[in-house]
């Protein structure tokens, strides 16, 4: 979106601000916050033409610590503060931050609209199933039987997929990473490279509230056999190529297969295609159950016309050859002239 | 004001009696066309220079079964000679076109009024969906009114017959024929209305051609011998003026343009955010229409985004507005308090409706000044200001504007229902008296370095675009050090920043003129003191009485807040203070709690407005 020429190079430093960092020590944030820093020098951007817009939560304060135009807003409303700022001046580079709780509850209505419209902007979701900020009660991605202040016997709802609920809504580009995961930089620079609203969950440790709750997947030992790191145009192995996602053509659901010498396609697994929804859905639903992995990187990005370039185009479309007299629109309508001898003229 | 009763007894039919204001209630089911036919008949009267104020009176429900009570649509019109401020408190003149309508109307026409009824709608299944064992055309019933009935479906029937119309269609077109009779009765031209079917259904000659044809049955119905014995005319002289261009104009209309002319005043582009609620989406619509004005308009996907999205336009650098009644309004308060801890300029508008909760969507109300004023969590003052009259909301709505710019606060403008949907004339203004304001942004890095919550003469902090070298920064709505604005929750900090957002909007008194006294004396035996759409009904009772000879002004306050540095002086130089308002008593509060003045209330909350005749009782009595 910018023009790469006329952007001085930066470096991570210059992305950061003089404020005290307040997130506990050991949380996810740290990682994210240093994974975006890292990224912007590579995006071609100014940082003054950037603006970070939050909710309210443990990842909201994200906006105080990027040397970057930043609004920390209200709970929930995040993505509804960045549709003006972005249609007020569509130049802006927009990112979005905010959590499980903020965009999927308190704020779900704004999220759903936001992909829907597909507005250009980055919005990065650090899902830690469960609400820090406020120590700690469950959240509406806490899976069924998470104890917590708010639940001490156990949640029974069961939870929402940001990513699925992203889908539903319409998003035309939907990735997951993992905080502290060295792919999460090249996740990020495809959302950015994205035109339209992108939609991105970051697993994010809350060390204080529900720590490793993500570690059946994010941990190393766990890493091989239950991460699936998409790349478009791959063939979908894991587990060092051991294993493969294929398709059960019967059943219509993806199924693993074992990979033998590295003949992927004899054991039938899938290339990676970013512009396929159906296979997409699918990906999405993967949990890490029967051997499946999680799936990780871009799983979808399929751009569509952004929703500011189309209300910018209808404001330049239909006021072409119109002036904006005022006093003649006060004039309009059916008006009548008073002389001074009190007759009307119609 | 003439009663068209005795005109009845007296005139002759080929005579005109000249009256000097008559009001007259056009009454029917929600699909009979009541509002046009009164809008058409406003415009006729504005084409005949009268001074007139309208109401129209619609039910909530879109299409409410046919024939029933809750299913009537009123448009009431006060046209006169002199200067009109009120719909009328009773009409003289009810055209009823089902027993439904007659029902629900009748009970307020003044006593010899004139009832013109579509018999041809007084079927025994609508007698009994109003409610009647027995036709009241037959009975007797309505024997201290005058009573003209025909079958105006019929003829509408016959006079459209030509254009092979389906009955449904062919009978739309009653309205029309009730117009022509009303054009006739009031010896207006009817060559307006034809070029507005005309143009009206530009794309369908027939369905304008058959709409015509009723207009001109009726009219010609009212000239033949068939009534001539009933129904007088009448001829009501242009009110005297100030000459100029005219226009007539709703609230809503006006606070649109009133808008436009205030970004165009600030030189500012608007974003409007909005989301769709009655009777509040009229203004949405017109701004929707308006792109080259450098207004952008977004249907949010709630009351919260409609705000909230209005802020973040506010600080990418455009004017963020939002619009909603009182229920919407509840919900953006959060979002409100934000503009407010941020020092984003916001212009907030509330055409008000009768509450709490749902309560009255279609009906008026002035309830929402506590919420306006006080409905926030925090200490989150917030100026407010409300408009009197539909042409007054123009002049709020650039106010609004105004102060939301210079001192980089929400504002509050209050209308409501009756503002919103009635019709008045307007001298079109000349836009090139109007003292522009233009928004000077921060874009350069100033001496002794930037702070974001730096302060000017009137304590505004600067504005800053995003996309400005140099002045990068963050806001948000945690408690920020003075000046830095970096996050502080110190509790002198929070003292002192509290204090500073408090003094800033104490300090808008400094921008706005003195309190002035619309009639009589400052200082005196009785002060009437309102705000909003009273205006009118205050304005009148008030000269009634001192025609009368009672010692009593009348104060209508713009500013609610801050209120002018001179009220409480002026409030005090009365002996007594009543203060009508559609709520409970709610400015009342205010101004007691403001001044220590024994403000007594005068209260209606009925969903109407006052009449005149209610408040020249409260006078007599405050000074019996
Ligand atoms: S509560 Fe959890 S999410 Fe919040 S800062 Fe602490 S570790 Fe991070």
């Amino acid at each position: 979106m910018n023009d790469m020429t006329t952007i001085a190079k930066t470096t991570p430093k210059d992305w950061e601000t003089d404020q005290e960092v307040r997130w506990c020590p050991g949380c996810g944030d740290y990682a994210i916050l240093k994974a975006v820093q890292r990224t912007m020098p590579e995006l071609g951007v100014s940082p003054e033409k950037t603006v970070f817009v939050s909710g309210i939560g443990c990842s909201s304060r994200f906006p105080y610590y990027m040397e970057t135009y930043g609004f920390h807003t209200i709970h929930g409303r995040a993505c509804a503060v960045a549709t003006g700022v972005k249609l007020a001046n569509p130049e802006l580079d927009v990112w979005i931050i905010t959590g499980d709780g903020d965009a999927l509850s308190i704020g779900g209505n704004h999220t759903m609209h936001l992909l829907r419209r597909n507005l250009n902007c980055q919005l990065l979701l650090f899902n830690n199933e469960i609400y820090g900020l406020t120590k700690g009660q469950y959240s509406p991605t806490s899976q069924v039987g998470t104890k917590s202040p708010s639940t001490p016997f156990g949640s029974v709802d069961r939870p929402a997929t940001p990513c699925a609920f992203a889908m539903g809504a319409g998003a035309r580009f939907i990735a997951r990473a993992i905080d502290t995961n060295k792919n999460l930089p090249t996740v990020l620079k495809a959302a950015h490279a994205h035109q339209g609203a992108a939609f991105v969950e970051i697993f994010q440790n809350c060390i204080v509230y529900n720590d490793d709750v993500f570690a059946p997947f994010t941990e190393k030992a766990n890493a091989g056999p239950h991460q699936l790191w998409l790349e478009n145009g791959k063939p979908m192995l894991f587990d060092g190529g051991k294993k493969g996602i294929a398709l059960d053509r019967k059943e219509l659901h993806l199924k693993t297969v074992d990979v033998v010498d590295g003949d992927w396609e004899a054991a039938g697994v899938i290339v990676h295609d970013v512009k396929n929804r159906s296979v997409a859905h699918m990906l999405i639903d993967l949990r890490l159950v029967d051997g499946f992995p999680i799936a990780l990187g871009v799983i979808f990005d399929d751009p569509r016309p952004t929703y500011d370039s189309a209300v910018i185009a209808q404001n330049i479309e239909v006021s072409k050859g119109k002036t904006p007299d005022l006093q003649s629109l006060l004039a309009k309508g059916q008006t009548w002239t008073v002389e001074k001898d009190n007759t009307v003229f119609g | 004001m003439a009663s068209v009763a005795q005109t009845l007894e007296s005139g002759s039919s080929a005579a005109i009696q000249n009256d000097e204001s008559i009001v007259v209630r056009f009454a029917g089911d929600s699909g009979d066309g009541m509002q046009l036919t009164g809008g058409q008949f406003t415009l006729s009267s504005a084409l005949s220079g009268n001074d007139f104020a309208t109401f129209p009176d619609f039910p909530a429900e879109i299409r409410a079964p046919q024939g029933t009570t809750f299913g009537v649509s009123a448009f009431q019109i006060n046209f006169g000679s002199g200067a009109i401020d009120t719909p009328g408190d009773a009409p003289d003149v009810l055209v009823a076109m089902n027993p439904a309508a007659l029902k629900t109307n009748v009970g307020n026409l003044k006593p010899g009024g004139l009832i013109i009824a579509d018999e041809g709608e007084f079927t025994a299944r609508n007698l009994t969906k109003a409610g009647y064992t027995v036709n009241p055309l037959d009975d007797g019933s309505l024997n201290k009114w005058q009573l003209v009935k025909f079958n105006i479906s019929q003829l509408t029937l016959d006079a459209v017959k030509p254009f092979g119309l389906g009955n449904k269609e062919a009978l739309r077109c009653k309205n029309m024929w009730t117009l022509g009779l009303a054009l006739w009765m009031f010896d207006r031209d009817r060559q307006p209305m034809i070029d507005w079917l005309n143009g009206k259904f530009k794309k369908n000659q027939v369905l304008a051609d058959a709409n015509i044809a009723a207009l001109n049955a009726g009219h010609a119905y009212g000239e033949t011998i068939e009534i001539g014995g009933q129904v007088k005319r009448h001829h009501v002289n242009p009110a005297p003026v100030a000459p100029g261009l005219y226009r007539t104009i709703t609230g809503a209309e006006a606070v649109a343009y009133g808008l436009v002319a205030g970004t165009q005043l600030a030189s500012m582009p608007m974003f409007f955010g909005g989301y769709p609620i009655t009777p509040a989406s009229s203004i949405l619509h017109y701004l929707s229409a308006l792109k080259e004005y450098g207004i952008t308009t977004f249907q949010a996907e709630d009351e919260i985004a409609a705000i909230a999205s209005a802020i973040g336009a506010s600080y990418a650098g455009q004017l963020g507005v939002t619009s909603s009644s009182g229920p919407g309004i509840a919900l953006k308060g959060e979002a409100i308090g934000l503009a407010i801890m941020t020092e984003l300029p916001l212009v907030i508008v509330n055409s008000q409706r009768g509450g709490p909760s749902t309560g009255l969507p279609t009906k008026t109300e002035q309830s929402d000044l506590y919420q306006a004023v006080y409905g926030r969590n925090g200490d989150a003052p917030m100026p407010v200001i409300a408009a009197r009259s539909p042409s007054d909301a123009f002049d709020c709505a650039i106010e609004a504007v105004r102060i939301a710019v210079q001192y980089m606060t929400p504002v509050m403008l209050l209308t409501d229902g009756y503002i919103g949907n009635a019709a008045e004339p307007w001298a079109v203004p000349d836009m090139s008296t109007y003292k522009p304001f233009p928004v000077k942004f921060l874009d350069t890095v100033p001496e002794g370095g930037f702070k974001p919550f730096s302060r000017d003469e009137k304590l505004a902090r600067p504005w800053v675009k995003p996309g400005t070298p140099g002045l990068i920064h963050r806001i948000g709505g945690i408690e920020k050090q003075i000046d830095t604005g970096h996050i502080d929750y110190s509790p002198a900090n929070h003292q002192a920043m509290t204090d500073i957002r408090k003094a800033k909007v104490d300090g808008i008194a400094n921008s706005i003129p003195d309190q002035d006294v619309c009639i009589g004396a400052a200082g005196g035996k009785l002060a009437v003191v309102g705000w909003g759409s009273t205006y009118g009904a205050i304005h009148q009772a008030v000269s009634r009485a001192r025609a009368k000879g009672l010692d009593v002004s009348h104060i209508h306050i713009r500013h609610i807040w801050p209120m002018p540095k001179n009220m409480g002086e002026l409030l005090h130089s009365y002996d007594k203070v009543i203060v009508p308002e559609m709520n409970t008593g709610q400015l009342k509060t205010v101004l007691r709690d403001q001044y220590l003045v024994d403000a007594k209330p005068v209260n209606k909350v009925s969903g109407q407005p006052f009449t005149i005749a209610e408040l020249e009782v409260a006078i007599e009595e405050s000074l019996a």
